[in-house]
Parts: C-alpha cells; sequence; structure tokens
C-alpha cells in the first residue's frame, strides 16, 4: 500500500491581467502544474487585504499564494507594489500568531509567464508540504474555504 | 487626530486570558483613519486571535463590532447588547474610547488593545506624526503655526538650540528641526519680528498637572 502523501490546499489569489491569464496559456499549453491550488482571480492584486490572506489561513488554507503583475507592470500602476507590502505585513502577523511566514508568499508573474507559474506552484506545494498541515486545520471546516467575506 | 497602533498579537491574547468569550470593539472615528482600530482591523485582529488562542489550545470566542464613536455615550448604546453577552470587552479605541465603556459598562471588564500614541496628522500614506500636546495653552500664533513643544525635540520656546545639522533635529535627524521651519515660515508670511519678543517659561498649570483636566461650558449644561 502507498504511503498516504499530505497534500496540503493552496489559495492562490491570482491578477486578472497576469498570473490568471497566465494559468490560462499553461493550460493552453498543457502544462502541468500540482492541482493542490485554488485559484481566485482578482481585479489586482492591490484590491487584496491582510483580512483576505488571515481567513484563509483562519479557514484552514495550508498557504496562500499572491501573484501579481511584474513590478513596474501593474494595469493599475502600483497595486501589486501595494499588495506586495500587505503581504510583508501580514507574514509578520503569522509569525505573531505562531503560523510559519512561509505559508504566505507572493510572486511576480506576467501573462506570457506559464512556465515559470507552473514552476512556482510546484515550489510552493513542496515548500508547504514539507511544513505540514496548517494546525488549525483540525478544528475547522474546510468548506468554510469557499465562504471568504469580501468588503463591498 | 487621535493615533495608535496595535499592541501585538501574543500581548492581546494575555490581556484576555481570563475570558472565554470576548467582544473586539472598533470604533469608527480617529482610530479608522489612522488603520489602527476600524472595522477593518477588527476583523483582522480578531481572526489573529482566534487563530493562536487555538494554536495555544485555549478557549476563546471573539465577537467583532464596530461602532461609530466609543468616546460619546450616545454611541456606546450600540454596541450595549454586544457586551451584554460577552464576558469582556477588548477595545481598539483610544484609552478615551476604553475610559468611556468601562464607566458606561460597570461591571464588566474592559481592555485597551492599542497603544494610544499622540494628536498628530498624516504625514505621508502610511506615516502619522504628532502635531500637538494637547498643552492647554495654545502658543501656535506665535510660531507661524509650527508647534516648538511638539516638533523641537527640546521643546526650546526662543529659538533653536544650535545643535541641528543643516535641517535636521539633532536629536532625531530622521525629523526636520522645527525652529528651521517656525523660521522659514515666519519669514514666509513677513512676521520674523515675532522671534525679538523674548518668551516667558511656560506655563504647565494647564497641561498635565494636577490629574484630569475638564472643561465646563454653562452655557450648554442643562
Amino acid at each position: 500500500m502507498k504511503p498516504q502523501v499530505f497534500e496540503p490546499k493552496i489559495v492562490a489569489f491570482c491578477c486578472h491581467y497576469c498570473a490568471y491569464s497566465s494559468a490560462d496559456l499553461a493550460g493552453s499549453m498543457r502544462i502541468q502544474y500540482p492541482p493542490n491550488v485554488r485559484i481566485i482571480r482578482t481585479p489586482c492584486t492591490g484590491r487584496l487585504e491582510t483580512e483576505y490572506f488571515m481567513k484563509a489561513f483562519e479557514n484552514g488554507a495550508d498557504g496562500v499564494l499572491v501573484a501579481g503583475c511584474l513590478e513596474g507592470g501593474c494595469h493599475f500602476v502600483e497595486g501589486n507594489l501595494c499588495a506586495k507590502r500587505r503581504v510583508t505585513y501580514t507574514r509578520d502577523m503569522l509569525a505573531e500568531v505562531g503560523l510559519e511566514k512561509e505559508r504566505l508568499r507572493m510572486v511576480n508573474i506576467s501573462a506570457a509567464m506559464a512556465r515559470p507559474l507552473a514552476d512556482t506552484i510546484t515550489d510552493m506545494v513542496e515548500t508547504v508540504r514539507n511544513l505540514g498541515p496548517n494546525p488549525l486545520k483540525s478544528k475547522n471546516n474546510l468548506t468554510n474555504l469557499t465562504k471568504l467575506e469580501t468588503r463591498s | 487626530m487621535i493615533v495608535a497602533q496595535r499592541k501585538n498579537i501574543p500581548e492581546l491574547l494575555s490581556i484576555v486570558e481570563k475570558h472565554r468569550k470576548v467582544l473586539l470593539l472598533g470604533c469608527g472615528t480617529c482610530v479608522t483613519v489612522c488603520l489602527a482600530g476600524g472595522q477593518r482591523e477588527v476583523s483582522i485582529i480578531a481572526s489573529a486571535l482566534r487563530m493562536v488562542a487555538k494554536l495555544k489550545n485555549r478557549a476563546l470566542e471573539v465577537e467583532e463590532l464596530t461602532i461609530e464613536r466609543q468616546c460619546d455615550n450616545v454611541f456606546l448604546e450600540q454596541a450595549a447588547e454586544a457586551v451584554k453577552n460577552t464576558d469582556a470587552v477588548l477595545s481598539l479605541g483610544c484609552g478615551a474610547g476604553v475610559q468611556a465603556l468601562a464607566e458606561r459598562f460597570n461591571g464588566k471588564p474592559v481592555y485597551a488593545g492599542l497603544d494610544t500614541a499622540f494628536i498628530g496628522i498624516l504625514e505621508e500614506r502610511g506615516v502619522w506624526a504628532e502635531k500637538c500636546a494637547a498643552c492647554g495653552q495654545c502658543v501656535l500664533h506665535l510660531y507661524g503655526g509650527i508647534c516648538p513643544i511638539t516638533r523641537c525635540a527640546k521643546k526650546m520656546m526662543n529659538g533653536p538650540c544650535s545643535g541641528s545639522r543643516e535641517d535636521r533635529c539633532e536629536v532625531n535627524p530622521d525629523r526636520p528641526c522645527a525652529w528651521q521651519l517656525i523660521f522659514k515660515r515666519l519669514k514666509e508670511i513677513g512676521q520674523l519680528d515675532r522671534l525679538k519678543e523674548i518668551k516667558p517659561p511656560k506655563n504647565w498649570r494647564p497641561s498635565q498637572s494636577g490629574g484630569c483636566r475638564t472643561i465646563v461650558r454653562e452655557d450648554h449644561r442643562v
């Protein structure tokens, strides 16, 4: 019998103008990446707030990936730079809480970078697999993952 | 506005360690603007508290609510029901808000979740700076609208200390020398002659001496 391998669940917030398109391109090019990611399309990573990342972890996500445009290439000029600072802030807060900072990562991907996206996802999955399951998960209902609150 | 910053998460957990059900109460006024205790921060800190409590195997339920203003009894009524249903209140208001809550809801433990820092303004995105020490007797009219008490590290009232380098403060080179700013400003508005007048030592009695200060307006009393 094959030993059971931990399959992390990773929430990937992908910018509509770059990373989401590159995931689309990866599909067209038949590039494989691990099925552990749950992609959420955002109009811009600058729309993401610290609370989105916190709610994802609180609801049991093993990792959160934020994929925005290349620096200098944001459709909204500097949304990805705002996201970068918020990710840094949230990583510090995760450390205060007692979760590993490495569970949250931001990357910059252009719409043409299908292969780097697949490699990034693979690397993220391996990183989180090595960290182990989100210790909060055993006490949560994972179905809540689909119920992330949004602010209008 | 009043500027504050949050305490770190382990400290917040230790503050509420005696309680199982806590109301995290935000304030929609100053601390919302300085991104320390508004609705969004309540949501973030509540999540963080629930997570750290679970990781430490502590039973902790965190309710979330943000009201318009914590330092006003009228608005506190909006929180009455939620306060009643919890063991304690962790306020993300300023020090005035925390004390207003404690006075209104006697018998209910009320704790401060923020460190209230100063009266200041947003200098640039993400940077707040102190502008007023609430000394009780404003002298801004004498100094071109730049407060030497708040903005000069040595509270010099009759000119610079001569320790500044270029236009930087000797004590904190990241900050401009207040007296450089005062001189520049008075020159711009043609009031340099104000500097010729020697100011006597400041009367600190209207400031924080003798305990809590009060202002009474008889014309508004009922």
